[in-house]
């Protein structure tokens, strides 16, 4: 016989301290901020739903916003197809395989910020390796500090450079767990490499797929510390993100009613497409397991 | 479709092989026959699995050629070859229907539309799952996963062989014997060569006209179920086959003639010419009989199997068993034991040494 008891609560009690203490109490700060209007001396004034009109009426928001998505797109689009064909091409076993894991992994384990500083670096035009060879050898004129588009391609191939990996680890795992018998069946079955590709590798990665299309997606939305240490959001706006809009508002400009009301709804996005990525990715699996 | 040869074929799976012993399979010479039903029995580790990949080309040769009819295949990849292989693990592709499974070797040979419709509603008849045809194949059960794994295998009608690697592995008991039946029917419809691997005699049995047993990398023996159990090659066919297995004796010879224990035992027949080594006496547990003439024994173990009894006695501390209906000893009688004569063979380092008939 089971005795009801209530005990189980006290497990739970620890990770609800942390998650009120990293996540509800900072973000019910930030409900706070966000319908109200800041002075000095720690006074405050109820405004009400204001903040979030201007800023669903700014255009700067939505410039910021724009730039947010298509950095966002650009990267996805080239890190998914570009992990996993690099996780093809890595090999299944032998005495590479750890060789190529580690040099996978060695851009992920370097700190924002130091990736960001060592591009900017990199792409200085006079004595940046990247920079002096694309201006000095190949005799294009590159400076992101002052062209816009050198600066968009700057963040963007570091960022390819910097997680690419994320999509090809996980990609391999996918890979690497397929039985030979898989291949074997499709080889006997006639398949061609595309078929193989899509009917028995890409089903297979798919879960791994749908999880690193996600935390690129996140991760990339919200990224500030690379691009504000690389551009720092320049030339003029135009690599500026809803992050680094967003720290100006709130730092900058000391702005806390506006800019919090704009991390709500910058939160609420970033939810809302993951949320639609996640049903959009795991509907078929669904339909399959309901005819079980 | 045609006869397939095996000839001279030695695979080792490493780079340099130097002594017998580095091969995964020793020089073997087989012929299998168009349309024949074949099990290649044998332990796990034996070879079958590597022999079973020569033959569909999955594994090269380090040695030795494979011909499908007069053609030498030894090189061509499998998908060249017009073969299919089942395997054991069911191997079907997740995001397609049942439908477009069975289609897929077709589709991939460009083969008509119209025919690979009347091919796929064919074979899914056969296989009972013509109602699954448009569902998706991910959430069908074992049993019916590896029903569709038989049935892309099946569904070419131009193939020479058809393989089958342990397939009723991930089964459920139950299913087994359904699966096994089908299967036997299935050959009987479609006439092509099959090649069912397995370490289960009971499948092998059922299942073939021809079995082939192998062990450490060698065919032992090639013959019809009942060739193997009344007349085993070796003592590991006698051992490998039945249940329980042959009683293996260590005997003495003098004169022709066989001692076990210091008592007389009667051969079948004549002892083959320039045979040598160890020897022993081979008989099966249901030839040998409890009596008051024979040799003399204790029981060590009598147990109920079921239809009949097993009883276990001990002549010297050779312990020998037998099939026993009827009344059963008790453990500790003394008893005396005859070998049916026919049935007792004489086996030197393992190989058959006496030949059939002679004196009863």
């Amino acid at each position: 016989m089971k005795t009801e008891n209530q005990k189980a609560w006290f497990f739970v009690l620890p990770v609800l301290l942390l998650v009120a203490f990293n996540a509800i109490i900072p973000m019910m700060t930030v409900v706070n901020y966000s319908v109200q209007e800041t002075f000095g001396d720690n006074l405050f004034f109820w405004e009400g739903l204001t903040w979030f009109e201007q800023l669903l009426n700014s255009e700067r928001f939505y410039n910021a916003l724009g730039r947010q998505f298509l950095f966002t797109f650009l990267i996805l689009i080239i890190e998914v197809p570009l992990g996993i064909a690099i996780a093809l091409a890595m090999p299944r076993k032998g005495f590479w395989v750890p060789v190529c894991l580690v040099l996978m992994s060695l851009p992920m384990l370097i700190p924002w910020n130091v990736v960001g500083a060592m591009w900017n670096i990199f792409a200085l035009p006079d004595i940046g390796l990247l920079g002096y060879t694309l201006n000095h050898v190949l005799g294009i004129n590159y400076d992101m500090t002052q062209d816009p588009i050198a600066a968009w391609f700057t963040i963007i191939t570091m960022d390819v450079w910097h997680w690419t990996s994320l999509v090809v680890l996980l990609s391999y795992a996918g890979l690497v767990s397929i039985p030979e018998a898989y291949y074997q069946a499709a080889k006997i079955d006639g398949a061609s490499n595309w078929s193989v590709f899509r009917f028995i590798q890409l089903p297979k990665m798919k879960n791994v797929l749908t999880i690193a299309i996600l935390l690129r997606f996140m991760d990339s939305f919200n990224i500030y510390t690379e691009p504000f240490v690389l551009t720092g959001g320049g030339p003029g706006n135009s690599t500026t993100l809803l992050s680094i809009d967003l720290v100006k508002i709130a730092l900058g400009q000391f702005d806390l009613g506006p800019a919090a009301a704009m991390s709500l709804i910058y939160f609420a996005i970033t939810l809302l497409v993951s949320w639609l990525f996640y049903t959009l990715m795991n509907r078929e699996d669904l339909n399959t397991e309901g005819e079980r | 479709m045609a006869k397939i040869t095996l000839s001279k074929l030695r695979h080792s799976y490493m780079q340099n092989p130097k002594g017998p012993e580095d091969f995964a399979l020793k020089e073997i010479d087989l012929e299998w026959q168009d349309g024949g039903a074949y099990a290649l029995l044998g332990p796990s580790g034996c070879g079958k699995s590597t022999l079973l990949n020569i033959i569909s080309g999955l594994v090269v040769p380090t040695e030795g050629k494979i011909l499908f009819g007069d053609d030498d295949v030894t090189s061509l990849p499998p998908d060249q070859r017009n073969i299919a292989q089942v395997f054991q693990f069911p191997v079907i592709y997740d995001t397609m229907t049942v439908y477009d499974n069975l289609a897929f070797p077709l589709r991939n040979r460009k083969v008509d539309d119209a025919i690979i419709d009347q091919r796929v509603r064919e074979i899914a008849e056969m296989l009972e799952v013509t109602d699954m045809l448009g569902r998706k194949a991910a959430g069908l059960t074992p049993d019916n996963k590896q029903k569709i794994s038989m049935g892309r295998g099946l569904v070419r009608d131009d193939v020479n062989v058809v393989m089958f690697d342990e397939p009723l592995t991930v089964i459920d008991p139950h299913l087994k014997w359904k699966l096994r039946s089908k299967l036997k029917e299935l050959h009987q419809k479609v006439r092509h060569t099959m090649i069912y691997v397995t370490h289960d005699q009971t499948e092998a049995l059922t299942f073939a006209d021809q079995v082939v047993v192998m062990d450490l990398g060698e065919v032992v023996q090639i013959g019809t179920p009942v060739e193997l159990f009344e007349r085993p090659a070796h003592t590991f066919v006698g051992h490998f086959i039945g249940s329980p297995g042959m009683n293996v004796l260590p005997c003495e010879m003098k004169d022709g003639a066989a001692f076990v224990n210091g008592q007389k035992v009667d051969l079948e027949g004549p002892l083959k010419a320039g045979m040598s080594g160890k020897s022993e006496i081979g008989i099966r547990p249901e030839f040998v009989s409890l009596g008051n003439k024979g040799l003399d024994a204790k029981v060590k173990k009598v147990s109920d199997v079921g239809r009949h009894s097993v009883v276990e006695a001990l002549i010297g501390d050779l312990s020998v068993m037998s099939i026993v209906e009827g009344t059963l000893p008790n453990k500790g009688d003394d008893v005396k034991l005859s070998f049916q004569q026919n049935q007792t063979r004489l086996y030197r380092d393992g190989w058959l040494a006496t030949e059939m008939g002679g004196a009863s």
